[in-house]
This record gives structure tokens, C-alpha cells and sequence, in this order.
């Protein structure tokens, strides 16, 4: 039997590191997006941080170095998104699109002696007796600290959107942004605070796929991982929590189809690899198909240039 | 009288090609409910934005109890006592009432202690509100409760209202009247923006009128007739609209035991709605807003198809007919949403004269735009309706709103429509230009069109209709002659209790 030769224990560990890079970039995002902001550049974000994250943790030696830099050349690359949308009010979609494309450029470029190399280990987190139950400590405690870090941030961002005033704030900044001006609360700098949040998490992100999850680097190693992250907001119709299983529902398909190859299926590799993305497509239908709710949830000004004119 | 809370002095500001203010000086008392009066473009907004600390003068000073004060943003005329209710309430629709009232202070209580206290306040001011709803699913009065809730729980010495009533049914009129006279026996100055005189002779102590940027009078305003005060605010003679003598024709327009639903998640459904148009009859419809008036527009426009037979045009089905098939029938609309419903807001007002009148009046040839006719087109109405803006290369944004009502209103008379929906024809807009757009209404009744103007401002009801209805969440209520009806009825048929009154009184 060809699906028996799959472990759900090592299919559900597998799963949740698939899921946690486009997670970060997703729950960065979500937060851009919330407070008005459309940027496409997630994926030019994401191939920054990887590269660079992995270039300072090769030659520090330091994994967590590493991160750090990551996140700091995600949001060097958000900066410049900000500076040209926010200040030179150029188009947002253009704008992300060429960061995209500019991210792209600029690694292949930078990552070149890299190729090959392999980053320093990051360790798991020691949990103890928790990583001895059976199943459950194979599936859900032998992970590194980034997979718990990011769980942590997600509820971080949903308590923040919820319950503190400055995520009130930049709810409404995102949501009409002319009465928030009204009543003097800074539109532009709420929204590039955000904007630089979302280029961090998107640059962690590319991190753990270059230092972890792959841990090698390759030019255009992200593979879209940022436009399903951008699929992903929607998808959640800008939730935190359902971001989070917006992403273990895609790690799931993406874990699923490279065992289904390893099993020897007998379907051709492209379609299996084709799936996740498929099924992107397909939930986003789905969702947006219930129109009322989802345009319920949607930032009322997204993607709506700001100009204080009065 | 006592010292003054707020003096202004010179106050100046000026805009490339406008001078929005100009040397402009009053004084408010406190415990005083200041009008400040003026047409669209008088400079009133200009003004209290600079008290708001929105916009700095350019020159002049203000002081408050005595003490210099300039203002560089809104936080900080907060925290001087300074609190405003908006004319385009600024409001969060995804947000909840608690949440949208703790945006608007400076050091608000925890979400739940707040919830407490707007419950508390509200309900001295008799204005309750629940503090757990969304604000997208409240009324315009109810948003505007919102509103001036906000204001209230900061103890503001000053209280600046731009245009609060224009949203409001008469008895909520009443209840904001009774709300802002105890705020004001409290010692809070209130400045209330308006042009609606009877309003601010009821109400105010003192009124300043501005015209073209400049002050032209500060007087009592229950010393003037509201005729003296209107024609300060215009600078001009105003004739009440004539109404020319007509006979009315053949029933044009008829629904039949029509149900709708909203396409909008937050609107209303319409309800069993039945009546009749006839030709050259205005036929008046009121009604608190969000009680089906953009529906009610929609169905009769095209915009939401309705079932074939319930609608029809001289006896024909066009229940099925989209807005470009109803118009070439004859039917035209004017949205209350001007800008981005009845005006696309980044095309120019050729474009925008184009997009309703491309087919009736021939602007277009073989799929081409003939541009000079179309600007010819445009032009005219801009000078027929005396729509102010530098020429019809003009964004449709760029027009105040009175401007653009009288340039889009204009748009559809022009087409010699037989039939013409409006929606709030005249909100927003200044004395003399409503009294164009009401004139122009009545001279295409004249001419034989029927009319059917959707309006929560009763005057303009009575001032126009032959007869009256009221729409009451989603249903409307029975058509009757508007002659002798007197505004506590009409109040009633709003609050849907009409034709049970009427019952009653037939009754005793």
C-alpha cells in the first residue's frame, strides 16, 4: 500500500515547518494591510531576507545573526516601498510589483558565491518530556524555536489588532483614513510603521527558508511563497488565527504532494507540485464567492492613496 | 455680558486662487450657541478647521480664556476643551461604537469602563446608544448620537456642530435642540453651522455670516426674519420657487407589490412597495435615512433589476431593464451619493456629462466620442445651472458639493427625461443653489415629466410635491396630496405609524 508508507506524526511535523515561512510573511502582511496599505513586494521581501540572512549567518556562524539580518533587510526594502508610496505617493501595486522584481534581481546578484554552502544549524528547542509522548512529541514538540516564535507572534498581532489602542488606531487608519486625519492621528506614519512590520516579518520568513526549512541557498529560492502569502491575507479575510490555518492548510497540501511523490504515485510530478497552488486559487473563490462577509472584513481604505489636502 | 471664551481676530487664510478667509473677527460667549451662516464656499469650513487646528491662518489671532491660542493639530485643541461633530461624519464602519468613541479622545478609559460611561452620558443627554454595535449597521441619526457622544465625554468648553441636522427626522431635530440648550445652560459654547435659517433662529443666541470668505454681519438672529438672514447669506433677492400651473396627465410610472432585497449587507430590503406616477405630478418621498431611499433609487434607476412585470413605463414591462435601457425609455436617476455614484470623481466633467448622456443626446457616432459636442454638452449645463467651476475640463472632485449636485441634477433634466428619480437633491448644498435645482425640478413637472424626489429635508417636501409618501424600513407608506398635510403627520408616516393615526382620528 503506497499512502501507508506515510507517517501522519512526521506528515504533521513536516507540515507546520512548511507552514511557518509563509506564515511570518502573511502575518506581517496582514498587519500592512490592516492599516490601508497593499504591498505586492512580499515576495521581493522574503527572497531579501533569505539571502541575506543566510549570507550573516554563513559568515558569523551565528544562526540567529542570521535572523536579525534578515529582518533588517526586509525592512530596508519595506522602507523603500514606504518612501516611494508614502511620500512620493506612487501606485502601491506598481510600486510592490517592482520590488518584487527588484528583490529578485538584487539576490541572485548578492547570493552568487553562496550556492552550495550549508548554513550553520539552528537547534531545536529542548522541551523535555514533551518531545518523549508518543505521536504528539514527534509531531508538535521537536521543532526549532522559530516554529513556536511565530505561533507566539500571531497571537501577538491579534491581541494587538484587538485589544491595545495603537492597533485600534491603525484599524482605523485602514479603514477610512480621512476621518482618522480628522480627528489628527497621522495616517502616514501609522502606515509606515506597519509597512516596515511587514517587510521584518516577511524578511524572517525568507530567513527560515534559507537557514531551516531548505537550508542551502538557490537564486529565486522563494518560489512564490510571498504571493501565497499575499493569497493567504485574503484568505483569512485579515484575521491573525485564520492566517494561521490558512498556512497549515497549504503546508499540509505542499508536505502531502512531496510524499505522494516520494510514495511513487502514479501522477505526474507537475501536477502534484501544482496542487498547492491550485488549491490556493480554489479556497480564494470559494471565499470571496461569500461576498458580503468577506467585503465586511476588508480595510475600507486599502489600497486607496492618502493625500492630507485640507 | 461675561468675558468672552473664544475671541478671533483677523483671521486669514488663504488657498492658490481662493481666499477661503478674510480678516475675519467675532467673538463667542461662554454658555453662547454661536451660529456661524453661510453659503457652500463661504469659508465656514475653512474657519472652524483653523479653530480645530486642521488648517493654520495665515495671519489673525485667536485667543481662548484670554490666552493666545494657535492651535498646530487637533490633539491639541482637544486638549484645550475644543471638540467638533463633522458635516461627513468621521466615523469607522467596521469599528464599534466604543471603539469610535475612544478614537476621538485624548486618554481614553479601558474599552469596558468606556461602555459605561457612553451608556451613562447618552442617556442623560437622551440620546441613548448601544456601545457594542457596529457603526456601519446604525442610521445617520444614530451615527451622528456617535458623534456628538465623543464630543460630550471630553467636557468640552467649546462644541463646533457643522450642519448636524441635515440627516435628521423632525423629532430628532427636536431631541438635539433639547440636548444642545442643556449643554449650553451648562456653560458650554456651542458653534453651530448652518443654512437652514428657521433652525438657527429656534436655536441660536448670536449668528456671524460669512459671504465670499468675508464677514458680513454678526446679529441676534431672532431679531431678523429668516428672509433678512437668507438674503445676507446670498447678497442677493431670493424668490421663493414657482410652481407654473398643470394639468396631470396619464399615470406614467407604476410599481406593483414589489419586494427587494438590498444588494448592501447593511442596507434594507424593500417591502410590498406599490404606487403610481403620473405625468407632470412631483411625488415626494421621506424618510429617516437607511430606510430604503437608495434601494427604492436603485430599483427605479435599473441598478437592481426588479421582476419584469412589477415595474412599468406607460403600461410596459421594464422591471428587467438595466439603467442604460430605462434611459433610453426616458428614465432617468440622480443618486444622493454624488461623488463615485452619480459622478465618477477622477474624470472630468466632460467625461462625467458623457457618461449618462452619451446615447440620448447623440454624443457618440459609430463607437466614437464626438468630444466637441460633448464639451458643448457639458458647457451648457454648467451655464443653465450655473454650476461655479473653471470650465468642464474640471475633476468631478474638485467641485464642493452643492457645485457638483447642481452640475449632476443638471446632467439629467437636459436629457428631457419622462421620468426622473432623485435622491437628496439639495443635502449639502447652499440656499440659493437648492433653490435652482427645486426650480428646475418643477419646471420639468411643468413641462409634463413626472418627478419623484427622495428627501429626508421635509420643506424642501412640501415646498415641491403635489403628493407625499413616506418610506419606513423598506415599506412605503399610502400616496396622499401633499396640500394640508402638516409636518406631525408626515412625522408620523415616517415613524411608519401614519395611516394608523389616520385610522384613529377617522375613528373618534
Amino acid at each position: 500500500m503506497i499512502l501507508g508508507s506515510i507517517n501522519p506524526a512526521v506528515l504533521l511535523a513536516a507540515l507546520m515547518v512548511a507552514a511557518t515561512p509563509i506564515l511570518l510573511a502573511a502575518i506581517g502582511e496582514l498587519v500592512v494591510e490592516k492599516s490601508g496599505v497593499l504591498n505586492l513586494g512580499v515576495e521581493g521581501m522574503m527572497i531579501m531576507g533569505a539571502c541575506l540572512g543566510f549570507i550573516i549567518a554563513v559568515n558569523s556562524g551565528s544562526p540567529l545573526l542570521g535572523f536579525v539580518g534578515a529582518a533588517l533587510a526586509g525592512m530596508v526594502l519595506a522602507a523603500l516601498f514606504a518612501l516611494l508610496t508614502q511620500v512620493l505617493m506612487t501606485n502601491h501595486v506598481a510600486t510592490g510589483l517592482a520590488l518584487t522584481l527588484f528583490g529578485l534581481g538584487l539576490t541572485a546578484l548578492l547570493g552568487q558565491q553562496y550556492v552550495g554552502i550549508t548554513p550553520p544549524r539552528t537547534p531545536r528547542l529542548d522541551l523535555g518530556p514533551l518531545a518523549q509522548i508518543p505521536f504528539f512529541g514527534r509531531a508538535f514538540f521537536r521543532h526549532d524555536i522559530v516554529v513556536y516564535l511565530t505561533i507566539a507572534l500571531v497571537g501577538a498581532v491579534w491581541w494587538f489588532l484587538k485589544y491595545s489602542r495603537a492597533g485600534m488606531i491603525l484599524r482605523a487608519v485602514g479603514e477610512n483614513h480621512d476621518a482618522a486625519h480628522a480627528l489628527g492621528y497621522h495616517v502616514k506614519r501609522v502606515r509606515l510603521m506597519a509597512i516596515l512590520f511587514g517587510g521584518a516579518c516577511a524578511g524572517l520568513g525568507g530567513a527560515y527558508l534559507s537557514l531551516i526549512r531548505v537550508a542551502g541557498w538557490t537564486e529565486g529560492m522563494t518560489v512564490g511563497a510571498g504571493w501565497i502569502a499575499l493569497a493567504l491575507v485574503v484568505f483569512a479575510s485579515w484575521r491573525p488565527w485564520r492566517a494561521l490555518a490558512g498556512a497549515y492548510l497549504f503546508g499540509g497540501v505542499v508536505v502531502l504532494q512531496l510524499n505522494l511523490q516520494a510514495a511513487g504515485v502514479r501522477i505526474p510530478v507537475e501536477y502534484l507540485s501544482m496542487s498547492p497552488y491550485l488549491i490556493t486559487i480554489l479556497v480564494l473563490v470559494l471565499i470571496s464567492s461569500g461576498k458580503a462577509r468577506a467585503s465586511l472584513n476588508a480595510p475600507g481604505s486599502l489600497n486607496k492613496p492618502f493625500h492630507a489636502s485640507s | 455680558m461675561p468675558a468672552p471664551l473664544m475671541q478671533l481676530d483677523g483671521l486669514t487664510k488663504s488657498y492658490p486662487g481662493v481666499r477661503a478667509n478674510d480678516d475675519i473677527s467675532f467673538n463667542i460667549g461662554e454658555g453662547q450657541i454661536h451660529a456661524l451662516l453661510g453659503e457652500n464656499g463661504a469659508g465656514k469650513s475653512t474657519l472652524v478647521k483653523m479653530i480645530y487646528g486642521l488648517v493654520r491662518p495665515d495671519s489673525g489671532r485667536m485667543t481662548l480664556h484670554g490666552e493666545p491660542f494657535a492651535p498646530s493639530q487637533p490633539t491639541e485643541a482637544r486638549l484645550n476643551g475644543i471638540a467638533m461633530v463633522f458635516q461627513h461624519f468621521s466615523l469607522f464602519d467596521a469599528l464599534d461604537v466604543a471603539e469610535n468613541v475612544a478614537l476621538g479622545m485624548e486618554n481614553p478609559p479601558p474599552l469596558r469602563d468606556l461602555a459605561r460611561r457612553i451608556r451613562t452620558v447618552s442617556e442623560a443627554y437622551g440620546l441613548p446608544l448601544d456601545p457594542s454595535r457596529l457603526v456601519g449597521e446604525l442610521s445617520a441619526g444614530e451615527r451622528q448620537r456617535v458623534e456628538i457622544v465623543r464630543c460630550l465625554l471630553q467636557d468640552p468648553r467649546l462644541l463646533i456642530m457643522d450642519e448636524p441636522t441635515s440627516v435628521l427626522t423632525p423629532q430628532e431635530v427636536e431631541i438635539l435642540f433639547r440636548t444642545l440648550r442643556k449643554l449650553a445652560s451648562e456653560g458650554t459654547a456651542i458653534l453651530y453651522i448652518s443654512h437652514k435659517l428657521e433652525e438657527i433662529r429656534t436655536l441660536c443666541d448670536e449668528a456671524t455670516i460669512l459671504r465670499g470668505g468675508r464677514k458680513v454681519a454678526t446679529c441676534d438672529p431672532r431679531e431678523k426674519s429668516a428672509r433678512e438672514l437668507a438674503e445676507l447669506m446670498v447678497g442677493q433677492i431670493l424668490t421663493p420657487p414657482e410652481r407654473p400651473a398643470r394639468a396631470m396627465g396619464d399615470v406614467v410610472l407604476e410599481v406593483e407589490n414589489l419586494s427587494l432585497k438590498s444588494s448592501n449587507p447593511f442596507g434594507t430590503s424593500l417591502k410590498d412597495i406599490s404606487f403610481q406616477l403620473r405625468a407632470g405630478e412631483v411625488l415626494g418621498i421621506a424618510g429617516v435615512a437607511g430606510n430604503g431611499q437608495d434601494e427604492l433609487l436603485l430599483m427605479l434607476s435599473g441598478e437592481l433589476r426588479a421582476p419584469r412585470d412589477q415595474v412599468r413605463l406607460r403600461g410596459k414591462p421594464v422591471g428587467h431593464l438595466g439603467p442604460n435601457g430605462r434611459r433610453g425609455l426616458g428614465v432617468v436617476a440622480a443618486p444622493e451619493e454624488r461623488l463615485g455614484h452619480a459622478a465618477a470623481p477622477d474624470m472630468t466633467l466632460t467625461e462625467n456629462a458623457l457618461l449618462s448622456a452619451a446615447r440620448r443626446k447623440r454624443l457618440e457616432r459609430g463607437g466614437f466620442i464626438d468630444w466637441g459636442k460633448a464639451e458643448a454638452f457639458a458647457r451648457d449645463i454648467i451655464t443653465r445651472f450655473d454650476v461655479r467651476t473653471p470650465g468642464p475640463h474640471v475633476l468631478a472632485r474638485a467641485l464642493s458639493g452643492g457645485n457638483l449636485q447642481k452640475f449632476v441634477i443638471g446632467r439629467e433634466i437636459e436629457l428631457d427625461p419622462d421620468v426622473i428619480i432623485v435622491n437628496q437633491p439639495t443635502w449639502g448644498v447652499d440656499a440659493s443653489a437648492a433653490a435652482t435645482i427645486r426650480q428646475a425640478l418643477l419646471d420639468l413637472a411643468g413641462k409634463g415629466a413626472a418627478v419623484l424626489v427622495i428627501s429626508q429635508d421635509l420643506d424642501e417636501l412640501l415646498e415641491v410635491a403635489d403628493s407625499f409618501a413616506a418610506l419606513n424600513e423598506g415599506r412605503l407608506s399610502r400616496v396622499r396630496p401633499a396640500k394640508g398635510l402638516s409636518v406631525e403627520e408626515i412625522g408620523l408616516m415616517m415613524g411608519g405609524s401614519g395611516d394608523m393615526h389616520v385610522a384613529h382620528e377617522a375613528a373618534e
